[in-house]
């Protein structure tokens, strides 16, 4: 995985509360057996009309956050299905940090494993964050993962918290399955003892 | 040793290594394995070289995909799908999965499939990438659903990387009135606390009304523990479960029944255990719901009517407001005229033996409304078989109700079962999302019955009225 470090860019406001993962990526989309190529269809419905052609009223087709990098958005972003092609189609798009009050819990997993940090700051520093993503393409944000630090285009800077573990893998792009399999001997010790105390299984 | 949780009891059970910052290593008893969310883990796999860790561990069956109806037997037309679920097929040989392809009278919706084939006991993990996991937590299973990347992971590794949730208690006292079920508890819950409540926790049921349920209605109220946010939702085992439990084709059999009897009866939450959150609703004030909105907290007794979004708060205003103009509603429109083309009975929610029963009882000699589109899509081949001997198909089949093959469905409208643009359906499934059943398409939950009544009357209703 690509290695986190630092990202400069456009924040786009999305202030909706509950953008589930059906507005993020519809079903009709999830029947590809690849990871790439989703960022085209990221927002979907939302972003294309239904005969076809742009919706121009769509933060993300305004001329200001087409190159969007942040994503201010509102309370509980990410609910609903475990479709990890939601982070994958933000990833494509180019989104690489997402900010919101609250995240849903499969979909903020998901994110780590691809590489997208979510960030949960307070109402207070939400709105301010909210603001300042809606000033458009010369307001550009910052985020610093390794003093977790957020800074507006005004020079407000916001702190955030991230899980030790996580911010390690993302800085340095670790892979998971590779950390786990170094624990190899610990979960063929926990087989040998599960199979004494629960042979069923 | 201080009281433990029913949760702490499993999750403790099952931590192969702790890290200094509390980041543990679960190891995983069961993985489920359908074909949208595995095929890019497959791969992943393929590539790193790595095989499947405990494949007699991990269960394969192809559901969002398939199509409906009886011509399946000839193949599935969307190429897309096509190709999923031959990637599935593929994979399940390769890797040496159990696996029940579409085809086997065992094929259905994961979460309907695992349980009836005895693969979810309690005390176990269960995990399976899809939010609808949380259903097998009725067995005092603790189960959840993942993304791809942890498909991947517990696959190579039979593990995940997790961090413990906080415990909450939701607990049901008394009995539940007539024309209220498991589905009626569940959204009144999630109408509760909201979407967003249940973040960070793993719940568990508890209380008379919920031990009064059947496993089919236990797996409802867990299956919906997602939709409030929560991570899994808990009911502990008791006689209801070991009796639904034993004789299924892989559940223990003889001594090693007994011994897994013993420690089942362990698994329960100990007098004076902390809980970080604690809700309580009575069962006799739960009523025959609906949902008026595009989001499962949005959910209100079928005798209120649409709510005004001006008298909600914060972030709320907005969304009550565009849910209202997507649903093509009015606020103070009573939701017992709200007309309804479609009716859908199925899903991991609502697609078992019990809900079609319901359903059934309702619709026996009587007609839907002319020109409703109405659908029955068992959970299971197995469902559908038992349901025919029953006399439950011809009932649904008289009324005038399509009678389906096993698999999502419209639930999540992958297969060809899709709303148009503009149409309303009444369902029993479990997210009522824009677009979630086709694109433009309107969804209002509720249980099986109330669904059968609007087919009925061709509008939201009451079902108590035709009780």
């Amino acid at each position: 995985m690509e290695k986190f470090e630092k990202v400069h860019g456009v924040a786009a406001p999305m202030p909706l509360i509950n953008i589930d993962t059906d507005m993020i990526i519809p079903k009709v989309h999830l029947k590809t057996i690849k990871r790439s190529g989703l960022g085209v269809v990221l927002f979907d419905e939302m972003r294309y009309h239904d005969h076809g052609g742009e919706n121009e009223e769509f933060v993300l087709n305004k001329p200001a956050y087409r190159q969007t990098e942040i994503l201010v958005a509102g309370d509980n972003f990410g609910c609903g299905s475990s479709r990890e092609h939601a982070p994958w189609a933000i990833k494509d798009f180019g989104i690489k940090v997402v900010i919101s009050t609250s995240f849903a819990d499969i979909f903020f997993n998901n994110c780590f494993k691809n590489g997208i940090l979510p960030i949960v700051v307070e109402e207070e520093h939400h709105a301010v964050l909210m603001d300042d993503a809606h000033k458009g393409e010369n307001a550009r944000m910052t985020v610093h993962l390794e003093d977790q630090q957020i800074t507006t285009s005004d020079g407000v800077v916001i702190e955030f918290d991230v899980d030790p573990h996580r911010k390690h893998c993302l800085l340095n792009g670790l892979d998971d399955i590779g950390l786990t399999m170094e624990k190899d001997h610990h979960i063929d010790k926990f087989e040998n003892h599960a199979s004494q105390a629960r042979p069923w299984v | 040793m201080s009281p433990k949780t029913l949760y702490d009891k499993i999750w403790d059970a099952h931590v192969a290594h702790e890290a200094d910052d509390g980041t543990c290593l679960l190891y995983i008893d069961r993985h489920l394995v359908h074909e949208v969310t595995s095929p890019q883990a497959f791969e992943g796999l393929r590539m790193a070289g790595r095989p499947v860790r405990a494949p007699e561990k991990t269960i394969a069956v192809p559901d969002h995909n398939v199509p409906t109806t009886a011509d399946r037997v000839n193949g599935i037309e969307n190429p897309e799908s096509r190709i999923q679920v031959e990637a599935l097929d593929k994979n399940a040989k390769d890797f040496g999965i159990h696996y029940y392809p579409v085809h086997d009278v065992r094929q259905g919706i994961v979460h309907i499939v695992g349980p009836e084939q005895g693969w979810t006991l309690p005390g176990m993990t269960v995990v399976c990438g899809d939010s609808h996991t949380a259903t097998h937590g009725a067995f005092g299973a603790l189960a959840h659903g993942i993304g791809t990347s942890e498909v991947e992971h517990v696959l190579a590794t039979q593990t995940l990387i997790q961090k413990k949730s906080k415990n909450m208690k939701v607990e049901i006292t008394g009995k539940l009135q007539p024309g209220v079920t498991a589905k009626d508890i569940t959204l009144a819950v999630i109408g509760e606390t909201g979407t967003a409540g249940g973040t960070g926790y793993v719940i568990e049921y508890c209380g008379e009304a919920i031990r009064d349920l059947s496993m089919e209605g236990r797996m409802t109220v867990c299956n919906m523990a997602i939709e409030g946010g929560a991570r899994a939702g808990l009911i502990a085992p008791d006689e209801t479960t070991y009796e639904y439990v034993n004789g299924r084709p892989h559940a223990p059999k003889g001594a090693q029944w007994e011994a897994a009897l013993n420690w089942w009866k362990t698994l329960y939450t100990d007098e004076d255990a902390h809980f970080d959150k604690v809700i309580t609703l009575r069962g006799e004030d739960i009523a025959p719901v609906v949902t008026w909105g595009t989001s499962p907290e949005d959910v209100l007794p079928i005798t209120a009517t649409v709510p005004n979004p001006e008298d909600f708060e914060g972030g709320k205003v907005d969304a009550a407001r565009r849910s209202i103009e997507y649903m093509g509603l009015e606020a103070g429109q009573k939701l017992s005229d709200v007309e309804v083309d479609t009716v859908f009975i199925g899903s991991c929610t609502n697609g078992r033996i019990e809900d079609l029963r319901a359903a059934a009882e309702i619709l026996k000699g009587k007609k839907i409304k002319d020109g409703m589109r109405a659908m029955v899509v068992p959970g299971s081949g197995l469902v559908r078989a038992q349901a025919e001997e029953e006399g439950l198909a011809d009932i649904f089949k008289e009324a005038g109700f399509e009678w389906r093959l096993a698999g999502c469905s419209m639930c999540l409208a992958m297969n060809p079962d899709q709303l148009q643009p503009g149409e309303r359906c009444a369902a029993t499934s479990n997210r009522n999302f824009e677009g979630r059943q086709g694109r433009g398409g309107r969804t209002h939950l509720l249980s099986p019955a109330m669904a059968a009544a609007a087919a009925i009357t061709g509008r939201l209703t009451d079902v108590r009225e035709l009780m």
